[in-house]
């Protein structure tokens, strides 16, 4: 057990003793971890977005009464590799009318995007990639820069649909990023800390859930918001905007768009996983079969939601974040402040 | 800062209007429908409706096909509701021809012309969810259309362009035990649509998208002619099968439901509270249908005398009417259609100037538009 949990921090330490055996200097050995590592996230990005399209489409034909993609492979796991690679020989198409540079440029950004995400997440105990103090700060930080790219892709194209998208884009993940980051700072004050390993850790007794539940249910909204998906996709909303931003493109450059959604679908549910669900902690299995479980549990309650409601309209979207979720949101961090207080001075009363 | 500068920054932030196209080819447009929006933002400025992509030149085509050949082209018209199409140009031509149709026909005509209400407001319902992205409770809907689909196969051997009420009657008897399993799939459609209505008629999101947006008052209704459900939606009780009663509808106990809200959202629950009437018209008429032929005797050749005949009867849309023109020979002179959703549409305009793309989408929908039918 206690090995398995380890297996990954056990195979570095085995790879730096090896390269250290052979005479390389530490400086060299720990770039070698490092892209060691870079290509176990990005693995692990891809066959992630293959795993949780094949579910979204399982999960909506079970909800729809069908049967879903089902040839391909054993279940239909390979369905989604299939059509990655039909994407990959199809013909790439710039409209003549686009800005050549962005519009060649989103794509790229907004994958490279979401695989730096995969970085920050602590898949176990001391295996976050990339472990700086303030990595929660670094994650959000990342995440918005997917509007960047949203952006480039709208304008770039050139098409009215696809500024109407991007243009919707830009509105609405930046306002929900606001009730979003400040539903973690409750979180942040409990575990007094903005490192994501460190919040886990903290989460030895309870886990956050049940601590701050206002701020799971404003996460998980904002989220949704912030991923553009159902019922907050006006971002593409195919029945008004045809495609919204990702309109003009074709083949790989529209399957990054698609890959980038899927994989920042579970970006975000890793981030909730880690900050409400305990991340990496739970009895018997190893603690990255946790993470890994806790979010796509947290995936499968998106796609539930994206199955179950119909598209909100913008501006009451819109309204609904200021008037109510923001405020919420700021009630969360004035509740958590009270307790923590109060909490501190029953326990000082007490000794 | 200066009151001076404000202004100017007030005028360097003034946005410029701009046309969107939307349609022939788009998602949500029900077929080739285009809307020339000139918007503002996202809030429409004026709108322009463009039809005429789906044109076969149908009416031309009759002048050149005899009474019956031309016949099984009606259900092309309004592909989603094709019997009643069929059923007003029966009528039009049994009134030209002073044809007699024997009773059990009218109880088949009854029952195929109720189910493929019910299978075409199903569509509709759907495809108004589905343009609001909820694609499970569209699944639902279109899941509880098959079973209807499938009884619409079995009495006439085909799924969607019948071609089964011709003038004379109807082109085949039920099926034997057609009745048991015509009860079975009624109380099937009853749980679906239950289950369809508990998921999307008191969401939240679903009402904020739908109550109080597109609103045509019933004056207004009224000065463009609207038909059919839009028109019951907006407060005028305005349905053939009583006001102006055909085929055997009289003997039948059945409700028009009336909604007054004129909205997007009433405009798609009437289709709910319809269907209900539609089972209940169904299964009656199952239940009472004596014996009998099922076809008058038309005469291969039918040369109807010179003359003209209007008829209309209440298609899924509204009033459908068909108009024939006899010079006594085999071919009619002239065939026009009347067709509801061409009355419906022109309303468009009017009331779209202010909501969003997505309020748009959404009244579009309501609309219950059928290309098929305005464009011929």
């Amino acid at each position: 057990m206690g090995t398995l949990n380890d297996l990954f921090l056990t195979l570095a330490s085995a790879i730096r003793g090896l390269l250290a055996l052979w005479g390389f200097p530490p400086l060299l050995a720990a770039a070698v971890v490092d892209i060691a590592d870079f290509v176990l996230v990005a693995a692990l990005v891809t066959v992630n977005i293959i795993v949780i399209v094949w579910l979204d489409r399982r999960v909506a034909a079970f909800f729809q009464e069908r049967l879903g993609p089902n040839r391909v492979g054993p279940f239909g796991l390979l369905q989604s590799v299939n059509d990655a690679v039909k994407l990959l020989g199809k013909e790439s198409i710039i409209p003549v009318a686009a800005d050549r540079k962005l519009y060649k440029a989103a794509p790229l950004m907004i994958f490279t995007v979401t695989v730096l995400l995969y970085g920050f997440l602590p898949y176990g105990k001391g295996m976050a990639p990339v472990d700086p103090d303030l990595s929660l700060l670094f994650f959000i930080a990342l995440s918005s820069m997917t509007t960047i790219a949203i952006l480039m892709a709208g304008w770039g194209s050139n098409s009215k649909y696809s500024l109407l998208g991007g243009m919707r884009t830009v509105a609405q993940v930046i306002s929900y990023e606001i009730p979003m980051a400040f539903s973690m700072l409750g979180v942040v004050m409990l575990s007094g800390s903005l490192n994501l390993g460190a919040i886990t850790e903290a989460q030895r007794g309870v886990w956050y859930i049940f601590l701050q539940p206002l701020a799971f249910v404003i996460f998980l909204i904002s989220s949704l918001a912030e991923l553009a998906r159902s019922p907050f996709d006006m971002t593409e909303a195919e029945q008004e905007l045809v495609a919204g931003y990702h309109t003009e493109y074709t083949g790989m450059r529209f399957a990054l768009f698609f890959m980038a959604e899927y994989g920042n679908l579970f970006g975000v549910a890793a981030l909730g996983a880690t900050l409400f669900l305990g991340g990496w902690q739970g009895p018997f299995l190893p603690g990255y079969v946790w993470f890994l479980g806790k979010s796509w549990l947290l995936v499968l309650v998106i796609l539930w939601l994206r199955w179950t409601f119909p598209r909100a309209r913008l501006d009451q979207m819109m309204k609904f974040n200021w008037k109510f979720l923001i405020p919420l949101s700021i009630l969360n961090i004035l509740l958590t402040g009270v307790g923590i207080k109060l909490y501190q001075y029953f326990t000082a009363v007490g000794r | 800062m200066s009151d001076s500068t404000t202004v100017e920054q007030e005028d360097a932030l003034e946005t410029q209007e701009y046309t969107l196209n939307l349609g022939p080819q788009h998602p949500s447009t029900h077929g080739v429908y285009r809307a020339r929006l000139r918007l503002n933002g996202e809030t429409i400025v004026s709108c322009e409706s463009i039809i005429g992509y789906l044109h076969r030149g149908m009416e031309k085509l009759a002048e050149s096909r005899t009474y019956a050949q031309f016949a099984p082209y009606t259900s092309r018209f309004d592909y989603l509701a094709g019997a009643l199409n069929s059923w007003g140009y029966a009528l039009a031509m049994e009134k030209l021809g002073g044809i007699e149709v024997p009773e059990r026909a009218e109880y088949l005509r009854v029952i195929v012309g109720e189910l493929q209400r019910i299978a075409s407001h199903l569509v509709m319902v759907s495809s108004m969810v589905i343009d609001l992205n909820a694609v499970t409770a569209w699944m639902y809907a279109f899941t509880a259309r098959e079973g209807i689909l499938d009884l619409l196969e079995e009495v006439t051997g085909s799924r969607m362009n019948l071609n089964y009420i011709v003038a004379g009657g109807v082109t085949e008897d039920l099926p034997e035990g057609f009745t048991a399993r015509a009860e079975k799939t009624l109380d099937e459609l009853k749980s679906r649509l239950d289950d369809f209505d508990r998921l999307v008629s008191g969401n939240e999101i679903f009402l904020g998208r739908t109550r109080g947006i597109g609103v045509i008052g019933r004056d207004l209704a009224l000065e463009y002619g609207m038909t059919g459900p839009n028109i019951r939606a907006s407060g005028e009780r305005l349905d053939l099968r009583k006001d102006a009663p055909y085929s055997v509808y009289p003997r039948f106990d059945f409700e028009v439901p009336l909604l007054s809200g004129g909205d997007s959202f009433d405009r798609y629950y009437i289709r709910l509270l319809e269907i209900h009437e539609s089972v209940k018209l169904v299964r009656q008429a199952l239940g009472a249908a004596p014996a009998g032929p099922v076809r008058a005797k038309v005469p291969r050749v039918w040369k109807p005398a010179p003359g003209e005949a209007y008829a209309q009867c209440e298609s899924a849309r509204g009033i459908q009417g068909y108009h024939l023109v006899s010079d006594g020979s085999v071919k009619p002179y002239r065939m026009h259609l009347c067709s509801p959703s061409f009355v419906n549409i022109g309303v468009l305009p009017v009331i779209s100037p202010g909501l969003t793309i997505q309020d748009f989408v959404s009244t579009l929908a309501s609309m219950d538009i059928v290309l098929g039918e305005i464009d011929r």
